[in-house]
Order: C-alpha cells, then sequence, then structure tokens
C-alpha cells in the first residue's frame, strides 16, 4: 500500500482541475445565455439593484474614509520632505490606481458576492433549480446570466465612486484641515494623473475584478452541496477565494499596465 | 407606481452616479482636455541641457502657469534639445526676447519651465523661437565645481 498516498495526491489533482473546468464552462454558459437579457432587461436591472444599488451606501463611506485616511497618512509624510502640496496627486493615484478597484472588489465580494452564492446555494437546496429545469427554463440563463452582468456592470461604476468619494475625502482633509493649499491640491493633481494611464487602467482593473467576483460567487452556489452545511461553506469559500483571486490578479495587471 | 418601477428608478439613480463619478475623476482629477491639441500656439527654445523637463511639464510666468511643454526632442546638429512650448491662446503678448529658465519647484520638486518677459515691443507668434535660454541646474555639477574650487583655494 505505498501507493495509497500518491492516488490521494492524484485524485485532489484531479479533482481540482475538474472544478476549475466546470467553473469555465459555467462562465461560457453564462456568456451564451446573454441574449436573454435582451429578452428580459428587467431580470439584469433587478441584479444591478441588488449589486449595485444595495452596495452604494458602504462603497460610498468606505471610499470617504480611505480617502480621509490617505489624506492624513499622505500629508505626515509628505511634510517632512517639503512636499505636501503634492498631497492631491498622492492622494488621486493611489485611490484612481489601486484602493478604487481592489477594495470596492473586496466589499462587493463580501457584500453581494456572498449574498449571491447563499441565494444560488439555498435555490439549489431547495430545489428551485431542478424545478425550472424541469419546467424546459435553463436555470443558467435565467438565474446565473442576469447576476453575472450584473455585477460585471456594476463594479466599475462603484469603483468610480469609490475613487471619487475618496480625493474628496482626501481633500476635506488635506484643504480642509491640514491647511494645504486649494488650488495646488488640484492643479498639481491635474498635472500628474492621466486620464489613459491612470483612470481608464483602473477602470479595466474594476471590470475585470467583477468578472471575477461575481464568477466564483455564482460558481461556488451553484457547486455548493445542497445542505445547510454546503451552503454555509460555499459563501465562505466564495470570499475568501474572490479576495485571493482579486489581490493576486491585481499584482498580475500592475505587472502589466504600470510596470516596464 | 408599483415596486418594479421603483427599482428602475433607484437603478438608473446608481448608473447616473457612477458615470458622474467617472466624468469627475476624466474632467477634475485627471488631465483629460478634450480641445487641447488645437488651442493656443507653439515656440520653440534650445537648451543645452534640459534636466528632467519632459511632455507636459509646466510652463510659467510670474509663477503662473501659462502653457505645457509639448515635446523635447534631440538636435544632432548642435547636440542641444529643441523645447517645444504650446503657451494658452489667451497670452499672446509675450516679447520675442523673454528669457527661458528651468527651474526646480523646491528642493525636489518638479522641473518647470519659467519664462521672464523682456522689453521687446515684437511678441512672440507661432513657430517663433526662444533665443534667450538658461540650462537646467544639475546638482551634481554643482557640487562638483564647489568641490574644484575647494580643492583650488586648499592647494
Amino acid at each position: 500500500m505505498v501507493l495509497m498516498p500518491l492516488a490521494k495526491l492524484g485524485r485532489s489533482g484531479l479533482n481540482t482541475l475538474q472544478r476549475i473546468g466546470r467553473a469555465h464552462l459555467l462562465l461560457i454558459a453564462c456568456l451564451f445565455g446573454s441574449s436573454e437579457l435582451l429578452w428580459r432587461p428587467r431580470l439584469f436591472t433587478a441584479q444591478l439593484f441588488n449589486i449595485g444599488v444595495l452596495s452604494l451606501l458602504i462603497v460610498g463611506i468606505s471610499g470617504l474614509f480611505v480617502g480621509m485616511v490617505l489624506g492624513l497618512q499622505g500629508y505626515y509624510v509628505l511634510a517632512q520632505f517639503g512636499a505636501a502640496q503634492s498631497l492631491g496627486v498622492m492622494v488621486a493615484t493611489s485611490l484612481v490606481r489601486e484602493l478604487g478597484p481592489v477594495v470596492t472588489a473586496l466589499l462587493v465580494a463580501g457584500r453581494a458576492g456572498s449574498a449571491l452564492t447563499a441565494e444560488i446555494g439555498l435555490m439549489k437546496a431547495t430545489e428551485q433549480l431542478a424545478s425550472l429545469e424541469m419546467m424546459a427554463v435553463d436555470p443558467v440563463r435565467r438565474i446565473l446570466t442576469p447576476r453575472l452582468f450584473g455585477g460585471i456592470v456594476a463594479m466599475p461604476l462603484l469603483a468610480a465612486l469609490f475613487s471619487a468619494v475618496g480625493v474628496l475625502g482626501g481633500y476635506f482633509v488635506g484643504v480642509g484641515l491640514l491647511g494645504v493649499d486649494d488650488g495646488a491640491f488640484w492643479s498639481q493633481m491635474q498635472a500628474k494623473v492621466d486620464f489613459q494611464e491612470d483612470v481608464v487602467n483602473g477602470m479595466i482593473k474594476s471590470l475585470v475584478f467583477g468578472v471575477l467576483v461575481t464568477w466564483i460567487a455564482l460558481f461556488q452556489g451553484y457547486e455548493s452541496a445542497p445542505t445547510a452545511e454546503g451552503v454555509s461553506r460555499a459563501t465562505t469559500r466564495s470570499v475568501v477565494h474572490a479576495a485571493l483571486v482579486v489581490l493576486g490578479v491585481d499584482f498580475v495587471l500592475t505587472a502589466l499596465m504600470f510596470g516596464e | 407606481m408599483n415596486k418594479r418601477y421603483g427599482i428602475e428608478v433607484m437603478v438608473g439613480i446608481f448608473m447616473m452616479l457612477g458615470v458622474l463619478a467617472l466624468f469627475f475623476l476624466a474632467m477634475q482629477v485627471s488631465n483629460l482636455n478634450l480641445n487641447a491639441a488645437t488651442e493656443g500656439y507653439r515656440v520653440t527654445a534650445h537648451f543645452s541641457n534640459v534636466g528632467s523637463i519632459k511632455a507636459r511639464s509646466p510652463v510659467t510666468m510670474a509663477g503662473v502657469r501659462i502653457g505645457q511643454v509639448e515635446a523635447v526632442q534631440f538636435d544632432k546638429a548642435s547636440y542641444e534639445a529643441i523645447v517645444t512650448l504650446r503657451i494658452n491662446a489667451g497670452i499672446d503678448t509675450i516679447p520675442v526676447d523673454t528669457f527661458a529658465n528651468i527651474f526646480t519647484s523646491g528642493l525636489l520638486g518638479e522641473q518647470y519651465l519659467a519664462l521672464s518677459a523682456g522689453g521687446s515691443p515684437d511678441y512672440l507668434r507661432d513657430g517663433d523661437e526662444i533665443t534667450n535660454t538658461q540650462s537646467a541646474l544639475v546638482l551634481e555639477e554643482m557640487i562638483g565645481q564647489f568641490l574644484f574650487k575647494k580643492a583650488q583655494e586648499g592647494g
């Protein structure tokens, strides 16, 4: 029985590969089902409401506080070099390039991704998905596709809001509280932040994160064991995997976009 | 006014907010300027050393930004740098004998091109060249000269 551990290792490897394969098949099925959205746009609007509008408050408040903290900390470091007027550049660049897309993706994974997983897991556990299939309605097209596209559309909009509110938060702290010059704050920011290089790349990042976070949430829900324990595990995995994948992919995207 | 209508209104507001935020980032935070390429006029200046001046560096007069650097090229005949400046359209009374300096804002700040007005009654027009230029101060060169002088005094 020397081969037992080897067989175990091989089995887990095969299982992982199969899961990854099934996840990709699910994504392809969702994308092919996108024509459904043209006939039933209201399915899409409802999901945009669930993922986007309901995340608005947490994203806005987090953005404000992240921007304010950046203002405080950035001022402390920059003032040592006599460069406190570059505070606007520092706040805006770090928000638009990194913090906006990444923190929004983490927040949405926690706020909306977990809800998507639990919803679909429960639909599976209570055999709602099976009943849809009984009625010749494809559950992937009817249930998963609108959620996927809701996430893809909502994420860049939320990230833009996060960055914009964050810049205003940094402005309040820097100019209002710490006395950085108003004109220098904005003019240096406008001179140094590039639309193509910074804003557009940040938006591309958050679009990719939107696909990843909703895709992982949907797949975990769809694959969850149809029990209470299975749904709870799937929800945990959804948030953990989404956070890890977002941070890992962020590094790759940053290296591709901003690295030389 | 059923529930579905309310949801659609909220989604509409959400999408509008998102697009507005993007618009804010584009216009207020970054330097997106849709009619930037056409406005203003261009003048050139030769420098023997431009330091870290590059495209989009500010051009100022009396400390006020009046334009920006459009391009920095190398002239292989004279081994000098040719800097193309774009001056804002409203600023059309710059004398032809204006002096162009490269300064640094603060000790570690970015470099910018400062113009100080001359006394000529003729004004710079599109395509003209500023002939009075002073190169960027390179800190290492200055330290080198200082040390050299000290060594001479001591020796």
